[in-house]
């Protein structure tokens, strides 16, 4: 079973068990995932952990080969043409018309899923405000930025308020304005009460925006839990020093180690001495303060959230890792 | 969280009013809708279309003129009255490409993604697509007839016959539809639409179109005789009244009958392969 607690609603997205293998390779292990109607949910993961597939799968897109998925507790295998009146799927790739206008694009979706002409138009134009595109709405899509045909990208999936929203990779990308702007939409979106199920390499876009985190990897859900109750399984964050002297290097990590309290690491080719604390704006001080007592001058300090590769090197850290068996 | 930014109250709600969906699924609207698209595409985009077209006129050109010359009609003729519909027939096929590679770009861009995530019926993809492209070659089959009249082709036959020439061209360009759309399913990478636009020219020289197979040797006459390319084009000759250029041999008997039976045989084909390699996507 999935290890969060199952919500007084049903879960609008309820998978069990998904196993899906291309050839020799397994693309999905094992998939657990339930997502509570109107909830973000993030599916973080690295690449090749199987999130893309996952979504296609669950968005009735490829076929798995066992377990078992419903939507609004509709059979995603057996009622597929029922699903897809429900879901609305951002992939990774944009799904616009490059040569049509934006409008054009909107209506065209509209359209086919069955909106009259006329009300099809008057949705066009709320999506285009929306999602801020109205003064693009008659150009083509050939010569939008990445944020812009992103947003569209999401109108596009929402003409009919789907039950699920599947976002794959939003941001990925995307220059760090595009990004902000595709955020704001998310938020928006959720705002609105659209459950959503986004895929993301990134924590903090994970952290930013999903209620509940689905940690991915080798094509299984390998830790479950909001953004606070993963980073306390993760650690804090990292703080780390690079000494001036790189014949000091020991020195520094033994006066981390002792103003911290914790055994940092060390890595000899960047001159990196590296910690984690779990609050690293209160660490930082104590250890300038501690290099600076043994006259140890520093090129760099620097202060940051922990790297998906760290959350994974952790995750999946055999001593430490309840959840493998969890499920 | 998620709602630390709460919707600006004066923008329109991104959730849709209930029951906005007023149309049932129904393949044939939703085809026209997908078809809709590629003539927006011309609209907007007109000049890859306009460059098609152009490219068989100067194909007419070409042979009609500069090769025409030389080249000898058994059973004697006008070689540009000979020429015109074989360059009809060609037309149809060199649209094969025009399918597949429609159908690889979506499949490419997600486009076709977006489609399968809708709740429309399976075949309106491909028949979105059929509409699409068969619209586009009736136009390209007036331009070069009408590009054939200014330089002096004439049907020669009365309009039933006419008629059932221009059905029948059509007929091949359907049936190359259904190879198309499984070529674009089935092979997505530019490499394979390299091929097929390569492939196509000996499969077009290899038949009746520009020269009579009765002036090939024997071997390669026999190749360009069971083309069905030739069999089109051999059947449009004769229901356009102009030299067919086959003086003996079952074609002389029964192009109509093989123009109306080679397509069928394709379509039984690769109708059935592009439906499966459509369902194949979910693989």
């Amino acid at each position: 079973m999935t290890p969060t607690p199952t919500p007084t609603p049903p879960p609008t997205l309820l998978a069990h068990g998904l196993r899906k293998r291309y050839g020799s390779t397994t693309a999905l292990d094992g998939f657990d995932l339930a997502v509570a109607r109107g909830t973000v949910h993030g599916l973080l993961g690295p690449n090749g952990a199987g999130k893309t597939t996952a979504v296609r799968c669950l968005a009735t897109l490829t076929d798995f080969d066992e377990g078992t998925a419903s939507i609004d507790g509709l059979d995603v295998r057996r009622q597929p043409t029922s699903v897809r009146e429900r879901i609305g799927l951002v992939g990774q790739f944009h799904a616009v018309d490059e040569a049509l206008t934006a409008r054009q694009n909107l209506v065209l979706f509209a359209r086919l899923s069955g909106v009259s002409k006329p009300r099809a138009r008057r949705r066009a134009d709320d999506l285009l405000a929306a999602f801020t595109l109205a003064d693009a709405a008659d150009r083509a899509v050939s010569g939008f930025s990445g944020g812009m045909r992103r947003r569209l990208d999401i109108a596009a999936s929402l003409v009919l308020t789907p039950a699920i929203l599947f976002l794959d990779e939003p941001t990925t990308g995307l220059d760090p304005r595009g990004r902000a702007t595709v955020w704001q939409a998310i938020r928006e979106v959720a705002a609105a009460g659209t459950t959503v199920l986004l895929t993301t390499q990134y924590l903090d876009e994970a952290d930013q925006l999903a209620d509940c985190i689905s940690v991915m990897d080798h094509g299984r859900v390998i830790a479950e839990g909001t953004p606070a109750e993963l980073k306390r399984r993760i650690g804090g964050d990292r703080v780390t020093i690079v000494p001036a002297d790189g014949a000091r290097l020991a020195d520094a990590a033994l006066v981390v180690g002792r103003a911290t309290g914790t055994e940092p690491s060390v890595d000899a080719d960047t001159r990196a001495v590296t910690v984690e604390v779990a609050d690293g704006a209160a660490a930082l001080a104590p250890i300038v303060r501690a290099l600076d007592a043994e006259a140890l001058e520093v090129d760099d300090v620097a202060l940051r959230r922990p790297t998906l590769d760290e959350v994974f090197l952790h995750l999946t850290a055999p001593a430490s890792d309840p959840s493998r068996e969890a499920r | 969280m998620t709602t630390t930014t709460p919707p600006t109250p004066s923008r329109p709600a991104i959730a849709a009013a209930p029951g906005l969906r007023d149309r049932r699924s129904n393949p044939l609207r939703e085809g026209a809708l997908i078809a809709g698209r590629d003539l927006l595409h011309w609209v907007r985009e007109p000049w890859g279309f306009v460059f098609g077209l152009a490219f068989n006129l100067m194909l007419v050109l070409m042979f009609g003129f500069l090769f025409g010359g030389a080249i000898e009609v058994p059973g004697e003729g006008d070689y540009i009255a000979f020429l015109l519909p074989g360059m009809f027939a060609l037309a149809m096929l060199f649209g094969l490409e025009a399918t597949m590679t429609a159908m690889a770009e979506d499949s490419k861009r997600g486009i076709t993604d977006r489609f399968r995530s809708l709740p429309i019926a399976s075949a309106s993809v491909a028949l979105g697509r059929a509409l699409a492209d068969l619209a586009n070659s009736v136009v390209g089959l007036a331009v070069l007839m009408i590009g054939g009249l200014l330089i002096g082709w004439r049907p020669t036959t009365g309009p039933a016959e006419i008629a059932l020439g221009v059905v029948l061209l059509l007929w091949l360009r359907f049936a190359l539809l259904w190879v198309g759309i499984f070529l674009g399913l089935r092979f997505r990478g530019t490499g394979a639409t390299t091929a097929v636009q390569v492939l196509v020219w000996p499969i077009g020289f290899l038949s009746t179109v520009f020269v009579s197979a009765e002036t090939m040797p024997g071997w390669l006459g026999v190749i360009a005789e069971w083309n069905p390319v030739s069999a089109t084009a051999t059947a449009a000759r004769e229901l356009f009244g102009n030299p067919t250029g086959v003086t003996s041999g079952w074609l002389a008997e029964y192009a109509v009958l093989a123009a109306s039976v080679w397509p069928l045989v394709i379509t039984l084909v690769f109708l059935p392969l592009a439906a499966s390699a459509y369902r194949g996507l979910r693989r």
